[in-house]
């Protein structure tokens, strides 16, 4: 009878964890980020993410657990492109989580928002509840043409129809260095293992690591008075930290118009701003 | 009360033979004109429903026209639609059997049936919006050695458990008060027909002590169906207003959901009831009295319908946050889906308003038309929900459209059909019209003529 109570105090903690072994978080840098997308090839290629082609490309069906969000400010001549990249935020209190009726996608104890391929049936009702839209689901079974097929990572699942994916902050990755870190005795160290975008990226614009070490460069990170999280206003507690792009107005923009980008702090998402400013030139 | 049961009947009362002769006539007698019809709409079932079906479990839900901005569709709305359909046969029945209105006596057979068709239909867009329905049986608490449960705190598992409850309490509902009408086909039959009949009615005699019982358990199903059926709508909206898109998270969906189901719901009785009228020759057993009292509440409804959308569209313009507010506007005004609102508008909220009037009230065949551009109406507003909030959520750079494809719009077709051929089959197994219950209004004079 203990048991069943235990069970339902379990199941009233939001994502089962309070504290987590290790609390994986990345800090995305928007003043390095150059938009370059070699971040999203290493996904591709370290994920087994598939090519889907043209056609399903135009009907909004791509693959790429990480995009590159373009956002124009300004009016040409003055006009600046933004860049954030965007992808699963591992949200401490997901939205996603609560809609899967089979516990398909649930809260791990790494802070990990995970999703097991097995287990979904495909209602889609996760990506429906990502404000982020950084969850796919496989409309059909992709292939490879012929020697692609070779370059499959080994340590990833390739998924099959009706199932839903999404960024998992390389957990192959994260796993093997753990494996690796229990077997000597110790923590996984800082900068010990790197998803693969972050590896990728030349500007070093993405850090990766845990939050509960706080001498780690992610904590350090946070730190910044111009970190901030997209929708934080959702409630969903977001493990990707942004970095402000800090840089001038435009020439012809009112600094109160667009006081989110100069206020700093958490003035709200890059979203907003871009909105807001340009109705403002409108 | 003896001026209602003069209403009741349009040609004058039928004798307690006539109301058995005329009812089981029904189930008995099968012209080739139905066997036409039930042919047609199987075949449509079959060719617009399975087929493409089929071929989308082949290929993959990608046969849909759903996308990663819009990872729902219609057959979400579909099945909101049909689940709404299903709201007033119980429910109506219940209600209007705890308040002792005579005058549901002679309809509530056909809309509990129509209650149970479109839970299933319903039932069956669960399967095919999933993207593996053959592992669908994992939202069910199955014990397994994994101890693996389903996630308690989804919306989608509240659904499961509201529809299969809902489901097994009307069909309990409906064949417990079939049971007299069962034995009355078995006293009037002969062969196979009648050693079927034996089997349905569970050894009906109609001794005191069974006309009790059966009346106490009546009572005690109807009490408990009528929560039942606020609460299965509730919970189907909550998938919607549980999760946090602009346009979706909004505290009214649940009674929104509910006089939605209940009004589309009355407006799907109206109309099977012009068939059972025309086709089946019921017109002695459903007259101006019911059509009267059915056009009211469709009245009362749609006026609270348009409440609440003008209270949504006001706190959308209140909230003052620019995503709910834009989900508003994109609806009514720059969506592509814009001029859809306006035609649910028109027939939902502005044609009703037409019931004011007794003279179209009272005739049957404005009714028919009224009831279907009710229900187009309410088809439509599902449709809309679905379709112009969801592409659009927060990051404007996953901005998207969403278009059915030929298949979904074939599925749609094809489910109209699934419910035509599950009623038809019904009206030949079930007395369609309650026989004993309608013995109950007869006038007690005609009683005695009909003993000498």
């Amino acid at each position: 009878m203990s048991k069943i109570t235990d069970k339902l105090r379990e199941y009233r903690t939001a994502g089962y964890y309070t504290e987590f072994d290790y609390h994986w978080t990345m800090a995305i840098d928007l003043d390095s980020c150059t938009g370059c997308e070699a971040c999203v090839v290493a996904c591709q290629a370290e994920n087994n993410l598939p090519i889907v082609g043209e056609k399903l490309m135009r009907q909004g069906r791509e693959m790429k657990w990480l995009r590159i969000e373009r956002y124009w400010e300004g009016e040409y001549p003055d006009a600046r492109l933004n860049f954030i990249p965007m992808l699963c935020q591992q949200c401490d209190e997901a939205p996603c989580e609560i809609a899967c009726p089979v516990f398909a996608t649930y809260h791990n104890q790494d802070g990990l928002n995970a999703q097991v391929y097995n287990r979904c049936i495909g209602t889609r009702t996760c990506a429906v509840y990502c404000p982020y839209e950084v969850r796919f689901f496989n409309w059909f079974t992709y292939t490879w043409d012929e020697p692609l097929e070779q370059q499959l990572n080994p340590d990833v699942t390739v998924r099959e129809k009706g199932v839903m994916e999404k960024c998992t902050f390389c957990v192959q990755r994260i796993n093997r260095a753990k494996d690796l870190a229990r077997d000597e005795g110790r923590r996984v160290a800082d900068g010990e293992m790197q998803p693969a975008c972050a590896q990728s990226c030349p500007t070093d614009a993405i850090v990766f690591g845990d939050r509960n070490d706080p001498e780690s460069a992610v904590s350090r990170k946070l730190k910044d008075p111009r970190a901030y999280k997209v929708l934080e206003e959702l409630n969903t507690h977001p493990s990707v930290v942004y970095l402000k792009n800090a840089r001038e107005p435009l020439p012809g923009h009112d600094e109160g118009e667009h006081h989110g980008e100069e206020s700093g702090g958490h003035a709200g998402s890059p979203v907003m701003w871009s909105e807001e400013s340009s109705e403002a030139v409108a | 009360m003896s001026a209602t049961r003069e209403l009741m009947f349009d040609h004058g009362q039928p004798s307690y033979s006539e109301v058995n002769h005329d009812v089981i006539k029904a189930l008995t007698t099968t012209t080739w004109r139905y066997w036409v019809t039930l042919g047609i709409s199987a075949g449509t079932a079959l060719l617009f429903f399975i087929a493409p079906w089929i071929y989308q479990i082949i290929v993959g839900v990608g046969a849909a026209g759903m996308n990663r901005n819009a990872m729902w569709g219609t057959y979400l709305s579909n099945f909101i639609f049909w689940i709404g359909l299903s709201h007033s046969g119980t429910l109506l029945s219940a209600v209007l059997h705890i308040t002792q209105s005579d005058w549901r006596k002679s309809i509530y057979r056909s809309a509990e049936a129509m209650t149970l068709f479109s839970l299933m239909t319903a039932a069956m867009f669960v399967m095919v919006h999933v993207g593996r329905v053959w592992f669908v049986h994992w939202t069910f608490p199955v014990p397994n050695p994994m101890e693996l449960w389903p996630n308690f705190r989804s919306p989608l598992m509240f659904d499961v458990m509201a529809i299969v409850t809902y489901l097994t309490a009307s069909s309990v509902f409906i064949y417990m008060g079939s049971l007299p009408d069962f034995a009355a086909v078995r006293d009037r039959s002969t062969g196979l027909r009648k050693r079927i009949y034996t089997i349905m009615c569970f050894g009906w005699r109609g001794t005191a002590h069974e006309w009790h019982t059966l009346s106490w358990a009546y009572t005690f199903f109807a009490v408990l169906v009528i929560p039942l059926a606020v609460s299965v709508h509730s919970i189907v909206s909550w998938d919607f207003a549980m999760s946090t898109v602009p346009g979706l998270h909004q505290t009214i969906f649940a009674p929104y959901f509910v006089c939605g189901a209940i009004y589309s719901g009355t407006a799907g009785i109206v109309t099977v009831m012009w068939m059972l009228r025309r086709f089946m020759g019921f017109g002695r057993y459903i007259g101006q009295l019911h059509i009267d009292n059915l056009s009211k509440l469709l009245l009362v409804l749609s006026l609270i319908w348009t409440y609440i959308n003008i209270s949504e569209m006001f706190t959308g313009w209140y909230s003052g946050t620019s995503f709910e507010y834009e989900a508003i506007l994109f609806r009514i005004k720059d969506g592509p889906y814009a001029w859809l609102y306006w035609e649910m508008i028109a027939f939902c909220a502005l044609v009703p308003l037409a019931l004011f009037s007794k003279r179209i009230r009272t005739n049957w065949n404005v009714m028919l038309v009224i009831s279907i551009l009710i229900n187009i109406g309410m088809l439509t507003e599902r449709f809309i929900i679905v379709a112009s909030s969801l592409p659009r959520k927060f990051l404007p750079d996953a901005f998207g459209v969403y278009f059915p494809s030929l298949v979904e719009i074939s599925i749609t077709v094809g489910s109209f059909a699934i419910f035509t051929t599950l009623f038809l089959l019904f009206v030949k197994i079930f007395p369609a019209v309650s026989i004993y219950e309608v013995k109950e209004t007869l006038n007690p004079l005609r009683k005695k003529e009909a003993h000498s």
